[in-house]
């Protein structure tokens, strides 16, 4: 586990990730103004998920925590993928019987 | 004698009513309830997963709906909202921070300010569902997408596509109530941990409730970081 001892994260990276996560949502706004087609939603997911990595790595400390904690969110996620490409390929295949 | 039984005497000496008995350290104990923390912020994830997987199959089968009903929600308040939220995010973890160092007042400061924000978001939300409910958004027997859409100047959507919208708005209000309800309840524990911070109960070297508060202010910030492009974004250039 830890090596014993909070990492005390300093300020100026707090207000870094939170002028950051601002700038994309800035960003996320102005880009679902412009027509990019099929890539509109591609960079809107982008961005959404750049900053939810910058928050839990950052302001939720995973970056300083110990590696077991990685590996609880990656199993997470990999459950979470399971949910979704498994009910895709049940519901994006259906047409294909027809 | 092991080092852990070294410890655990050493503890009991210093007669630490933090220190749980099934704990060596305070360190070993903070690490397992964040590990906790973790384990019951995953099932969150498979909670919204869920819904997230709805919306996936039905922007799939009913797109154009989709796109008339995101476009109708105002992206002014989701956009202000976000960034209520990120502020209230930074106000979460400097408030941890402080609890860090001891800083008392200032750990009840931040703590307040993340109070505020939330409130300010919960305020907005409300504003938003009032809206919804003049224009008769909600789905329901008053359902009507086209209802005042000639009167605002916006183009009317044919029948099968406004009684699609429906689908669409089942889920972000389904969505963002249930990201509503978080927050509401974030909000609540807030104004425990304040009182509680008020009166010195997050020492230094105990403020593990504070810090797994801060986890789960943080991943219901990182819900609606997703909801956000999901639910107004859809598609907001003119040649949809």
């Amino acid at each position: 586990m830890s090596a014993g001892g909070d990492h005390i994260v300093s300020p100026k990276i707090y207000v870094t990730i939170w002028l950051i996560l601002l700038a994309f949502t800035g960003i996320t706004v102005a880009a679902a103004y412009q027509n990019f087609g099929i890539f509109n939603p591609i960079i809107a997911l982008t961005i959404a998920c750049t900053k939810a990595t910058l928050v839990i790595l950052f302001f939720m400390h995973v970056k300083y925590s110990p590696k077991m904690i990685a590996l609880v969110i990656g199993c997470g996620l990999f459950f979470l993928s399971i949910l979704m490409v498994l009910t895709c390929a049940d519901y994006l295949s259906r047409a294909w019987i027809m | 004698m092991s080092d852990s039984q070294t410890t655990t005497l050493q503890a009991h000496h210093h007669h630490d009513p933090s220190l749980l008995v099934q704990f060596d350290t305070a360190y070993q104990q903070k690490d397992a309830s964040q590990f906790g923390m973790w384990v019951f912020l995953i099932t969150e994830i498979m909670f919204f997963g869920g819904l997230f997987g709805a919306y996936l199959i039905y922007r799939n089968l009913y797109n154009p709906a989709f796109v008339a009903a995101s476009t109708s929600i105002a992206i002014k308040w989701g956009a202000i909202n976000t960034a209520v939220l990120i502020c209230s995010s930074l106000t979460m973890a400097m408030g941890v921070h402080s609890a860090a160092l001891g800083a008392r007042k200032l750990l009840v400061f931040w703590l307040g300010a993340t109070l505020v924000l939330g409130s300010v978001f919960l305020g907005i939300k409300g504003i938003e569902y009032y809206d919804k409910y003049t224009e008769h958004h909600i789905p329901g027997a008053n359902f009507d997408f086209n209802y005042d859409r000639a009167e605002k100047g916006e183009k009317l959507v044919p029948a099968d596509v406004a009684t699609q919208t429906s689908i669409f708005f089942a889920l972000y209000f389904a969505m963002t109530g249930m990201h509503a309800l978080h927050m509401i309840i974030g909000a609540g524990i807030l104004v425990f941990l304040i009182w509680r911070a008020y009166h010195g109960a997050y020492p230094p070297h105990h403020y593990t409730m504070v810090e797994n508060f801060g986890l789960y202010w943080h991943f219901v910030d990182i819900i609606w970081i997703f909801l956000f492009p999901l639910l107004y974004l859809v598609s907001r250039s003119p040649v949809h």
